[in-house]
């Protein structure tokens, strides 16, 4: 069948939204910052597993430890929620579960990471524990 | 058009990867699949390090009663399993890395490697759990 419409108009945006190249880099640059983040993380398990709460609290007390713990939650999450989307992306494909798959994911992930973040800011600056 | 054509075929319609159905299964493919069913499982390992930050700020109370439950015999299975699942998608991003960097592409090279991030997942959590029981307590 003749299409009046010349091959550029066709293709034009169904290709890169020019930010896939991004998303791939992001993957690759947290993939890299986790691999010493994590092994400190099973370290300082080994370490907590020998304590109770006074030792845990004074554990994030430590600013190294503290720090520690805020980048590997902040860095973790942003891997996992990057990973999690691109299987979500290749194997859902209704539109309209899939984009609500993808904020789910984008939503859970930002707000256990930022609730986690706030919990061991909240110990390290030696506050009083939240009401149960 | 007198013949009947096929329906058109949309995009549900078409196999999705990894071909399971029609490839055979070799080392290659399980490492792929596992990367992805790792990371998954460390999804909800994620969510047990953010509980047990939760429960940290909680207070004592709150933070021995997640300690027990991890101590409890289910927790701890569940802890070995997120241990052995972090040390091999840990290997295997590094295999990931070094493909990235154009290396490693050889059939016989991806195939040792790939065993040797499964190998290493599985030694690696096994030795981290001896030094755990070894050293007193684990939970």
């Amino acid at each position: 069948m003749v299409s009046y419409r010349t091959p550029l108009a066709r293709a034009r945006g169904l290709g890169s939204a020019k930010h896939g190249s991004g998303h791939w880099v992001a993957e690759r640059v947290t993939s890299i910052a986790l691999v010493p983040l994590s092994l400190w993380a099973v370290c300082s398990g080994l370490t907590l597993t020998r304590v109770g709460y006074q030792g845990a609290a004074a554990w994030a007390h430590s600013p190294l430890n503290a720090v520690l713990s805020i980048l590997l939650l902040a860095v973790g999450f942003k891997h996992l929620e990057g990973g999690i989307r691109v299987v979500i992306e290749d194997y859902m494909h209704v539109p309209m579960t899939r984009n609500v798959a993808l904020l789910a994911n984008l939503f859970v992930c930002t707000l256990v990471g930022a609730l986690a973040i706030f919990c061991i800011l909240k110990v390290a600056f030696g506050a009083a524990a939240i009401p149960a | 058009m007198s013949n009947a054509a096929p329906a058109p075929r949309g995009p549900a319609d078409r196999p999705t990867s990894p071909h399971l159905q029609v490839w055979r299964w070799h080392i290659t493919m399980a490492t792929s699949i596992l990367h992805r069913a790792t990371g998954i499982a460390l999804y909800f390992g994620a969510l047990v390090l953010a509980g047990w930050a939760v429960a940290l700020a909680m207070g004592p109370d709150a933070f021995a009663l997640y300690r027990a439950a991890l101590a409890s015999p289910l927790g701890q299975l569940v802890l070995f399993g997120l241990t052995a699942c972090l040390f091999y998608h840990l290997a295997n991003g590094i295999r990931h890395l070094v493909w990235d960097a154009g290396r490693g592409f050889d059939p016989k090279g991806a195939d040792m490697s790939g065993a040797a991030a499964i190998a290493f997942g599985l030694v690696a959590a096994v030795a981290i759990w001896i030094v755990a029981i070894f050293q007193g307590g684990a939970g």
